[in-house]
């Protein structure tokens, strides 16, 4: 009875070297392996791409005109590169999307996180992510025809296509990717913390506020900057609702273009390849990349030097 | 227990009395019919196996099941001199808290200095004045036996501390606030036997000031800090004396059995 039930897990006497088991190992380690090159390669060949254009572009016009230039005319007879107007647009519309979106992001968080019962949390979260689901261009023209006209409502002077509307939208577009992950943040943050500001009489907000948020500080930088990013690289709302005149501003009431816009621009048009005009957008797809890549780094500096140590 | 005629001179030892407590979890009734008292000054110490209960005993006294839904009191825990049911609907967890502090199994010092850290208290309580602000830290730190190895960085976060130093800037941060009755939940399980002394220490130098309820899984900690034990089992309080009576000569078999080592 006792020797039928006994089942030899491992084979007296072969404690030798088993080459299958070996050669499955390598074999799936090798697949990962390509697997992570396979990104890295994609990222390097659109750098080479945006560089190597970038590069003949750069020998016509020279990086000192393209930084200080207040003017983007290159589709014009009297063609201008200067790339002011773009960054300033890009600028400007990221900005009122931020205002809008990391607050209101953050109040959402907060309130997900630590103050709403457990109903509440299951269905409101689907249908905030659902919000980040809706595709750009639906929001775009909710700009363009919705907020646009309310706008003009307060502001009679408004243009048809402005900086602020977008702006606005996109706020609303990001608020999902930044609650969403704030929220997980807080929540990483173990109860035996939270427990511990219960415990000296700390009502919820100030447990929240002053405990849970500092000690979920790394997470919600990475939030924040995917945020950032979120803006910064959001094409279709600008394109749409932003209008497409490249115009050196600070004001949200103009109209302006963004680097994205002016991308998406020149794509849809059509300019023989190889000419300078189709050249600059690669020149502005690298500024792209160049804003987005510090902000990246901002982010990586934030979370190692603030790393979750609860 | 010893005194039955309840006059009020006698009521003056007790710091609290729990009268007829039940405890559950939605349907799990994890604490029946518990009578007990704490005295005054004295440190009250709570064993039993793991799942006994004694934890959930020492979380209604500060009414941390509050923070959770489905959980349910029945009977009362009395604080003295006020003679107030702390576990009455309208009295306000946050107030309990105010006078009522913890300290946790594991260290929990909050993502801040360590001055911070004790001075939370008093922060949550609107204190603003530095000058009071910082005569309660460095006193709190004092009482804690962490003065002397913190003075120079009290601006370093908490986290930089060892794990026993660490607890005892949890005991500082719970005494800040001179709270009357101070509940400790198995304070030495996350720690080595060098920090466990010096916690244990601790406790005794405390029981002047404050009194105190503490969990353990450890008897003979029960046995070297506390003045009375409690044995759970099951959540039933099965006896309550005297320390020295408990571990020397207890009149129940179970109580016997567990300390002795056959059970438990």
């Amino acid at each position: 009875m006792a020797e039928e039930s006994h089942i030899k897990i491992v084979p007296a006497g072969k404690l030798g070297y088993s080459f299958r088991r070996h050669l499955r190992e390598r074999f799936i380690e090798i697949f990962l392996f390509m697997s992570a090159v396979l990104s890295v390669a994609i990222m390097l060949a659109i750098i080479m791409m945006l560089m190597k254009e970038s590069f003949v572009f750069f020998q016509h016009v020279s990086i000192w005109e393209f930084l200080t230039d207040t003017q983007w005319t290159p589709l014009f007879d009297d063609a201008h590169y200067g790339i002011l107007p773009l960054v300033s647009g890009t600028v400007v519309s990221s900005l009122i999307a931020l205002l809008v979106a990391l607050p209101l992001g953050t109040i959402i968080a907060i309130y997900l996180s630590e103050f709403a019962p457990f109903t509440v949390r299951e269905v409101a979260k689907p249908f905030l992510e659902l919000l980040g689901g809706v595709p750009t261009v639906v929001y775009g023209y909710f700009a363009l025809l919705f907020v646009t006209p309310l706008l003009q409502v307060i502001f009679p002077e408004l243009p048809g296509f402005n900086l602020l509307s977008a702006g606005l939208v996109m706020g609303i577009m990001i608020i999902p990717y930044v609650s969403s992950m704030t929220e997980d943040a807080m929540r990483a943050v173990p109860m035996n913390l939270r427990e511990g500001s219960y415990a000296m009489g700390a009502t919820r907000f100030q447990t929240a506020i002053r405990v849970v948020m500092p000690a979920a500080f790394s997470g919600i930088a990475a939030a924040y900057i995917l945020g950032i990013s979120r803006a910064v690289g959001e094409t279709m709302v600008v394109a749409i609702a932003a209008g497409m005149q490249p115009n050196l501003t600070w004001n949200p009431m103009e109209p302006a273009a963004t680097i994205t816009a002016y991308i998406v621009q020149v794509s849809l048009g059509d300019l023989p390849h190889g000419s300078i005009g189709y050249q600059t957008i690669f020149a502005a797809g690298l500024t792209l990349l160049l804003i987005t890549l510090v902000f990246n780094i901002i982010g990586h500096v934030l979370r190692k030097r603030y790393r979750e140590i609860y | 227990m010893e005194n039955n005629s309840e006059t009020k001179n006698e009521q003056r030892q007790f710091k609290s009395e729990v009268k007829n407590l039940n405890f559950y979890y939605g349907g799990f009734n994890a604490l029946k019919n518990i009578d007990m008292v704490l005295h005054d000054k004295k440190i009250t110490a709570l064993i039993g196996p793991s799942g006994c209960g004694k934890s959930t005993f020492l979380r209604c006294f500060n009414r941390m099941h509050d923070l959770y839904p489905g959980n349910r009191y029945e009977g009362e825990i009395i604080l003295h001199p006020d003679d107030v049911n702390i576990l009455a609907s309208n009295v306000d967890p946050i107030e309990v808290r105010m006078r009522i502090s913890m300290v946790f199994q594991k260290p929990n010092p909050f993502p801040k200095s360590i001055y911070e850290n004790v001075a939370y208290g008093l922060r949550v309580r609107g204190i603003k004045q530095r000058a009071i602000l910082d005569e309660r830290v460095e006193e709190a730190l004092r009482n804690s036996a962490l003065w002397d190895e913190v003075k120079d960085r009290l601006q370093h976060l908490a986290f930089n501390l060892s794990g026993g130093q660490q607890q005892r800037l949890c005991i500082a941060r719970a005494l800040a606030t001179e709270p009357e009755i101070l509940l400790f939940d198995e304070p030495t399980s996350a720690l080595d036997p060098i920090a466990t002394a010096s916690i244990e220490e601790l406790i005794t130098d405390l029981k002047n000031k404050v009194t105190i309820l503490i969990v353990t899984h450890n008897m003979q900690q029960a046995a070297r800090v506390s003045d009375y034990t409690a044995y759970m089992y099951l959540g039933e309080l099965i006896e309550f004396n005297v320390t020295d009576t408990i571990f020397i000569k207890p009149k129940n078999k179970q109580t016997e059995d567990y300390i002795t080592g056959r059970f438990g």
